[in-house]
C-alpha cells in the first residue's frame, strides 16, 4: 500500500463515516431523550433511498400508503382512547386534525407529483416530507404507550419495530434494489484522489447537520428542554417541559436524519429493502463509542469506524464485517473500565 | 399439520389452482417462495406454471401450489404434506436454494421425484430423488471460460459475494479457468448490503488483470461493477447468470455498457442462431409468456417453469406405459424415464439427466450476452 492508495481509502472511509456519524447522532439523540435504543434507525435510510428511487421511476412510492396506513391506525386507536376518557367529540376531532393533517397533505402532494417527474430536489424534499412523519407515527404506535418502561423493554420493542419496518419495506418497495442519481455529478482530481460531487455533498451535509444539532442543543431553549428531559424526566415535567413533545420531536428528528442519510448514500450504492439494518448497526456501534451520550465522540467513532471498514476491506475483504464489529469490543472494555457504574440514570 | 381446514386455507391462499386428487390424475406438488425475500423469483415461476396445459399424455394434471415464504421449515412442511396427504407423483421446488436443499431429504425419504428450480448443492449420494432445472455454476463457468479463451484473456480478478453463491462460483471458476490456462490474480469479497466496495476495487485494479469477474445477483451486481469502472478499469467485466436481468441496466446505467453476462438462452430467444437446439422452445416460451403477462415480461424463472413442462411432456407418457399415477410404481417409473430420456431440448439449454448426473444441463448450455445500448446482444 502506498500513499495514494491510503489516501483513497481514507477518503472512502471518511465518506462512509460521515453517514454513520449522522446515524450515530440520531441514535444518541433518541437514547438520551427517550431511553430507546433505536435499532431500526437504519430502516429510515433504506426508506429514504427507496422512496427517492421510486420517485425517479415516476411511480408513487410505497411510503405514501405506509404513512397513510400508520396514520389511520394511530388516529383510530388514539380517538377511541380519548373518547373513552370522556373527551368531547370536537376536541377529539381537533386532535385527529393535528395528527393527520401533515401526513395526508404530503401524501396527496406526492401522489399528484410522482407521475410528473419533478426535478430531483423536489423529489428529495417530498422524500424527506414522507419519511419524517413515519418517525412520529412509530413513536405514537410503538413507544408512547411505553414511555415509562425499562430500557430493556424499549429495546425489545425496537427490535420488533425493526422487523416490522423491514417486512413492510419488502411489501411496499419489492425485493429489488434502487440506485439514485447523484445530486451533483462533478469530479475533481486532487493528485491520486478523485473527489466526486456526491462525496463533497455527503461530507458537507454531515458536517452542517452536526453543527446545527450542536447549536440546537446548546443554544436554543427547545434544545435545552430536550436535554433536560434526557437528564431527568420527572424533573423536566415538574418545571413544565412536556416529555410527550420531547419524545415526538426526538423521533421526528431521528427519522429526518435517517431519510437524509438515505438520500446521501443512495447515489453511491444500491440500496435494498433490508440494507438499512447493517448501516444503522454501524451507526449504533459508533454511538456506543460515544457512550450513547456524547455527540462529538459518536461522530469521531463513526469516522474511525468508516476508516477501519475501508482499510479492513482492502486488507481482507472476506473478513470486513468481522473486523468492524470486533472493533467495538475494546471500546466496550475501555468504557466499562472508565465508567464502572455507567448503567441507568 | 393434519387439520383439513388448515390445509384448505393454505391451498386457498396459495392461489388459483385446483385441488382434489381423483384417482389416476397426475398430481404435482409445487412449493415456491410467493412471499419473503425470494418472492421475486417464486412469483414468475408460479406465473409460468399457470400456463401449463390441463393434461399431459392424456391424463388430467392436478397442480397444487403452496407458499414456502422462503423458509426451509415451511418448505419441508409443504413437501411432507404433498407426500403424505396429497400423494403427489412429483414435487417441484423450491426456487430458494436453502428451501430446495431442505426438501432433498424429504423427497428421498418419500421416494418422490423432486425437481428443484434452484442449483441445490448437497453431498454426493444424498440427492437420489432430486434433479435440478436451474443451471449449475459449473455449466455457466464453462461458457464464461470458453468466451474468455476466445478473447485471449490470461488473467482474471474476482469480486464476489462472501456467501454460498460467491463460494460456488469461485470453486467452479477456478477449476475451469486453470484447465484453460487462465490465472486468478486477485480474489476479493463483498456483502450485498455494503455501501462501498472502493477498497476491493482498488486492490483488484492494482493487480491489473485482463478481465474482472463480478459475482452478485440482480440489482446488487451493478454497484461493484460501477466501482470497478470508477477506479479506471478498462478491461472486460464479466457478470454471472444471477445478474442476467434488466435490473443490471436499470441500476447500472451507462457504466455496465459493454459488460459480458453469462445466461441461459431463453431470454434472447430471437437472437439465437437456428442451429441452437433451444431456439424453438425458447421462442415458444417467450411467445406464450409474453402473451399472458405483457411484452418484455420474459425472465429465466418463467422459462424454468416452461422447461419443467417440456420435461413432463417427455417423461410422463413413458411412465404411463408402466404404471398408473398415484402409485409408488408410477413415481419410480417417472424417475427411470427422466434418467433414460436422453437429451431434451428446452428453452434454457439441453437437459440430459442420467443416474449419475442430476444437474442435467450439457456444457454447451450457457450463452454470453453483451450489454449494448442498454440491451442484450448475443455474443457468438
Amino acid at each position: 500500500m502506498d500513499a495514494s492508495i491510503a489516501s483513497i481509502l481514507a477518503l472512502d472511509g471518511v465518506t462512509n463515516g460521515a453517514v454513520y456519524a449522522l446515524l450515530a447522532i440520531a441514535t444518541v439523540l433518541l437514547f438520551s431523550v427517550t431511553r430507546v435504543l433505536f435499532l431500526p434507525q437504519g430502516e429510515f435510510v433504506a426508506y429514504g433511498a427507496l422512496t427517492l428511487g421510486m420517485f425517479q421511476l415516476g411511480q408513487t412510492p410505497g411510503t405514501v400508503w405506509l404513512l397513510l396506513a400508520l396514520t389511520a391506525f394511530s388516529v383510530v386507536t388514539e380517538s377511541v382512547a380519548l373518547l373513552r376518557r370522556g373527551q368531547d367529540f370536537f376536541s377529539v376531532l381537533r386532535h385527529v386534525r393535528s395528527v393527520a393533517a401533515f401526513p395526508v397533505l404530503i401524501s396527496m402532494l406526492s401522489v399528484w407529483a410522482a407521475p410528473k417527474a419533478p426535478p430531483l430536489w423536489v423529489q428529495a424534499l417530498l422524500t424527506l416530507g414522507l419519511v419524517t412523519p413515519l418517525g412520529g407515527m412509530i413513536w405514537r404506535i410503538a413507544f408512547r404507550p411505553l414511555a415509562d418502561a425499562s430500557v430493556l423493554v424499549l429495546l425489545i420493542v425496537s427490535v420488533g419495530v425493526h422487523f416490522m419496518l423491514t417486512g413492510l419495506a419488502l411489501v411496499f418497495f419489492g425485493a429489488e434494489g434502487y440506485r439514485n442519481p447523484a445530486f451533483w455529478d462533478e469530479r475533481y482530481s486532487l493528485g491520486a484522489l478523485t473527489l466526486s460531487g456526491q462525496t463533497v455533498i455527503m461530507l458537507a451535509a454531515s458536517a452542517a447537520l452536526i453543527g446545527l444539532l450542536w447549536l440546537f442543543f446548546e443554544r436554543s431553549l427547545y434544545g435545552k428542554a430536550l436535554r433536560a428531559t434526557a437528564v431527568n424526566r420527572l424533573g423536566a415535567r415538574i418545571v413544565g417541559i412536556s416529555t410527550e413533545t420531547a419524545g415526538r420531536s426526538a423521533f421526528l428528528l431521528a427519522a429526518f436524519i435517517g431519510a437524509l442519510s438515505g438520500l446521501l448514500v443512495g447515489p453511491t450504492t444500491t440500496i435494498f429493502y433490508d440494507s438499512g439494518f447493517l448501516i444503522g448497526l454501524k451507526g449504533f456501534v459508533a454511538a456506543v463509542f460515544g457512550g450513547l451520550a456524547s455527540y462529538p465522540m459518536a461522530a469521531l467513532g463513526a469516522v474511525l469506524l468508516g476508516m477501519v471498514e475501508s482499510f479492513g476491506a482492502f486488507q481482507a475483504s472476506a473478513f470486513k464485517e468481522v473486523i468492524v464489529f470486533t472493533a467495538i469490543l475494546p471500546v466496550l472494555l475501555w468504557r466499562s473500565l472508565r465508567h464502572p457504574d455507567h448503567e441507568e440514570h | 399439520m393434519h387439520q383439513p381446514a388448515k390445509l384448505a386455507t393454505l391451498i386457498a391462499l396459495a392461489g388459483s389452482f385446483t385441488v382434489g386428487s381423483a384417482q389416476a390424475d397426475i398430481t404435482i406438488g409445487v412449493t415456491l417462495p410467493l412471499t419473503g425475500p425470494a418472492s421475486g423469483l417464486g412469483i414468475p415461476v408460479k406465473n409460468g406454471i399457470a400456463l401449463w396445459p390441463q393434461s399431459i399424455g392424456g391424463e388430467k394434471l392436478n397442480v397444487i401450489v403452496l407458499d414456502d415464504a422462503t423458509d426451509p421449515t415451511a418448505g419441508v412442511k409443504n413437501a411432507r404434506l404433498f407426500i403424505s396427504e396429497d400423494k403427489v407423483d412429483l414435487i417441484v421446488g423450491s426456487v430458494a436454494t436453502p428451501v430446495a436443499v431442505a426438501i432433498v431429504d424429504v423427497a428421498a425419504e418419500g421416494q418422490t421425484l423432486q425437481i428443484a428450480v434452484s442449483p441445490a448443492i448437497v453431498p454426493d449420494g444424498r440427492d437420489g430423488y432430486t434433479y435440478r432445472i436451474a443451471h449449475s455454476t459449473a455449466v455457466m463457468a464453462h461458457a464464461m471460460v470458453e468466451h474468455m479463451k476466445k478473447q485471449g484473456i490470461k488473467t482474471v480478478g474476482f469480486l464476489g459475494y462472501g456467501d454460498a453463491y460467491g463460494e460456488a462460483w469461485l470453486k467452479d471458476f477456478t477449476a475451469k479457468s486453470q484447465a484453460a490456462g487462465i490465472r486468478l490474480v486477485a480474489v476479493e469479497r463483498f456483502q450485498r448490503s455494503d455501501t462501498s466496495v472502493t477498497a476491493q476495487a482498488l486492490k483488484l485494479v492494482a493487480a491489473n488483470p485482463d478481465a474482472m469477474l463480478v459475482v452478485a445477483s440482480g440489482s446488487g451486481a451493478a454497484m461493484p461493477h460501477r466501482a470497478i469502472v470508477e477506479r479506471g478499469f478498462k478491461g472486460k467485466i464479466y457478470q454471472t447468470h444471477s445478474a442476467a436481468s434488466r435490473d443490471l441496466m436499470r441500476v447500472g446505467g451507462k457504466d455496465v455498457e459493454g459488460a459480458y453476462v453469462v445466461s441461459g438462452p431463453a431470454t434472447v430467444a430471437e437472437q439465437l442462431p437456428d442451429s441452437n437446439p433451444s431456439k424453438k422452445p425458447a421462442l415458444q416460451f417467450v411467445a406464450d409468456y409474453e402473451k399472458a403477462y405483457g411484452p418484455g415480461s420474459r425472465n429465466q424463472f418463467g422459462a424454468h417453469a416452461y422447461d419443467i413442462r417440456l420435461v413432463l411432456e417427455t417423461i410422463v407418457p413413458a411412465a404411463l406405459k408402466k404404471a398408473k399415477p398415484g402409485t409408488k410404481e408410477f413415481r419410480a417409473a417417472l424417475k427411470d424415464a427422466l434418467e433414460a430420456a436422453g437429451p431434451i431440448a428446452v428453452s434454457q439449454g439441453v437437459l440430459d439427466y442420467s443416474p449419475k448426473d442430476h444437474w442435467g444441463f450439457t456444457p454447451e448450455t450457457g450463452v454470453i450476452l453483451k450489454v449494448v445500448n442498454g440491451d442484450w446482444k448475443l455474443e457468438n
